[in-house]
């Protein structure tokens, strides 16, 4: 299986990835490359074959529903590109 | 006593800084001095900080000065630049993460704090551990010590070129289809990728969540197995991180290998290798039959589709995992942007590089509508075919022996243009991640070039122990892991 420009162009908004129409036509050759790799799976019969998700057979934990966390608000903040009064900023989206 | 501090061991170091014939501050400087001269060469590391890590070395001078002593104290150590580090940048190799000074530290680097051991610095590798020759940098390419022309194989490449040329005595790595294997083979290295689970992901920047597992490279299987010890535990941050007995992977160094059963896998021994490495690889195996253990055939049938499954997953819990970057909590935002969804748009578009864009298209390709039943859920299935078909092999073989990696190290830009080569460099590594087995690599002789080849050992679940005493028995009827590169 292939895919065209307008796929490449919906796949990358999806993905929230601005993409040029000369980057898309170029990534969308190398998509198909990669495609025609994994098309070999479609190949194999996995009749009664149960998905494997983990490497490990193990259920998630459980824990006290209590606070575990201590408040480190501000040095994470300090990393964020814009804050304000412990917020982080982004733009405006209702008008 | 003589001690060569770039050819020592970690124990020997250890001694060495235990009777103070050396302090932590010496040795640390002597490590710092090389990686300051022949970084602009090698590119091993994105970040070195002198004063952070003399600051260190001090304190674990004060530490041994009061009588501690412990296995790591005092001794330096690179870390993969995935390792989040608290008031390091910790870039993933990333522009998207160029500005990231971490506020807490991964559980990896808390457990080797714990040990005293110093940051020597935080090693180049390909960005956000996606690839496999340490060319998908943000940082420019590593380059490897045996030959700088070529690559040091990646994703952890400037791990290996820091241990390789000698400017740290050992560093942790990420192995998500390969990534310490790979280049450990690629530059004449011992590296080992536990078992999945066995060492806490908390700090660890994701890539591909079911598959990623740190763990440690070194010089030699003695090396690592001290090192494994202080990396593994439980760690209740990570929700995969197993409950299991503290163990002392250095227990069975020293066990006789007689009437081992290693399996080799035909479908790795058939076309496909070169000859430099099947040669270098049989008279490893050779060397085996003298230590006592038996060689076996067995089969993976479906080992074949281990690239193809690997190269759905991995980039599907990538498009997941990278979600997070959208430059409103850390790293880059884009300067000029009509609303959020383009801020979003572009910011992605200008802080991630080709190879991660592409993983990511990919993957969100893969879980899209219409069409996730019919490859990510069909890989789930052939993952499941991959992991039984090992499962069957260890009812007949203790360890499963194969070359590492088809070829020794590849010239710089040769392969860069085409992915899917890139991606069949990791036609003998991927497999064990997909089942979640260990797997170590050890130097085994040169090839091409005079270039390193490695040979991969794999596990059963949890048999890390029994894999570094194979790996050291080897390692003390060969030298080939005492090789260096010529001073650069």
């Amino acid at each position: 299986m292939s895919i065209n420009l307008e796929q490449v162009g919906r796949i990358a908004r999806l993905a929230h990835i601005e993409i040029s129409p000369t980057e898309a036509a170029q990534t969308n050759q190398l998509l198909n490359g990669i495609l025609g790799l994994i098309e070999q799976l479609q190949s194999v019969d996995t009749t009664g074959i149960a998905p494997m998700a983990h490497a490990q057979d193990v259920a998630q934990r459980l824990r006290e529903d209590g606070v575990t966390e201590k408040d480190q608000r501000e040095s994470f903040q300090a990393v964020a590109p814009e804050t304000e009064a412990g917020l982080y900023l982004v733009p405006r989206v209702i008008e | 006593m003589i001690l060569n501090p770039i050819q020592a061991s970690l124990k020997e170091l250890a001694q060495a800084l235990g009777t103070k014939a050396i302090s932590s501050v010496e040795l640390t400087t002597l490590f710092l001095d090389r990686s300051e001269r022949l970084n602009p060469t090698l590119n091993a590391f994105i970040t070195l900080d002198r004063d952070k890590t003399l600051a260190m070395a001090r304190a674990a001078d004060v530490r041994l000065a009061t009588g501690e002593t412990g296995p790591l104290l005092g001794i330096p150590l690179a870390y993969k630049d995935i390792f989040c580090m608290e008031g390091w940048l910790t870039t993933c190799a990333s522009k998207m993460l160029a500005n990231f000074v971490s506020p807490y530290d991964a559980h990896v680097v808390e457990q080797f704090k714990k040990a005293g051991m110093v940051t020597l610095g935080k090693c180049n590798m390909d960005e956000f551990a996606m690839g496999s020759s340490t060319e998908n940098s943000f940082y420019g390419p590593a380059k490897n010590p045996w030959d700088v022309r070529r690559v040091p194989g990646g994703s952890s490449g400037g791990s290996a070129v820091a241990i390789a040329a000698r400017l740290a005595p050992a560093a942790t790595g990420t192995d998500t289809g390969g990534s310490i294997r790979q280049p450990a083979a690629l530059c004449g290295l011992t590296g080992i990728k536990p078992t999945y689970g066995v060492v806490s992901r908390y700090g660890m920047i994701a890539f591909a969540s079911s598959l990623d597992q740190g763990g440690p490279m070194a010089k030699s299987a003695e090396d690592c197995a001290l090192l494994l010890g202080a990396m593994a535990g439980f760690d209740p941050r990570d929700s995969t991180s197993l409950q299991r007995p503290a163990e002392d992977y250095r227990r069975s160094l020293e066990k006789p290998l007689d009437g081992l059963r290693i399996g080799l896998p035909k479908e790795f021994f058939c076309a496909g290798m070169s000859d430099d490495v099947r040669s270098a690889v049989d008279a490893a195996l050779g060397e085996y039959r003298k230590l006592g253990a038996r060689t076996i055939e067995v089969s993976l049938p479906n080992s074949g589709l281990s690239v193809p499954a690997y190269y759905v997953i991995a980039p599907a819990e990538a498009s997941s995992n990278l979600s997070r970057f959208d430059g409103v909590r850390y790293g880059y935002r884009a300067p000029d942007y009509s609303d959020l969804a383009d801020m979003y748009c572009k910011t992605r578009a200008q802080g991630f590089g080709a190879e991660v864009k592409r993983r990511i298209l990919i993957g969100t390709y893969v879980l899209s509508h219409g069409y996730y039943d019919a490859y990510y859920l069909q890989a789930q299935k052939v993952r499941r075919l991959i992991a039984n078909d090992f499962a069957e092999a260890f009812k007949h073989c203790d360890i499963i022996a194969s070359p590492t990696t088809p070829n020794v190290a590849f010239e710089i830009g040769s392969k860069s243009s085409d992915p899917v080569q890139m991606y069949l460099s990791d036609i003998y590594t991927t497999s064990a991640n997909l089942a979640g087995l260990p797997g170590l690599s050890i130097p085994c002789g040169f090839g091409a070039g005079n270039m390193p080849v490695g040979l991969q050992l794999i596990g059963n679940y949890f048999d890390e122990a029994r894999m570094l005493n194979l790996a050291h028995r080897y390692q003390q009827a060969t030298d080939w892991h005492l090789r260096m590169p010529e001073e650069l």
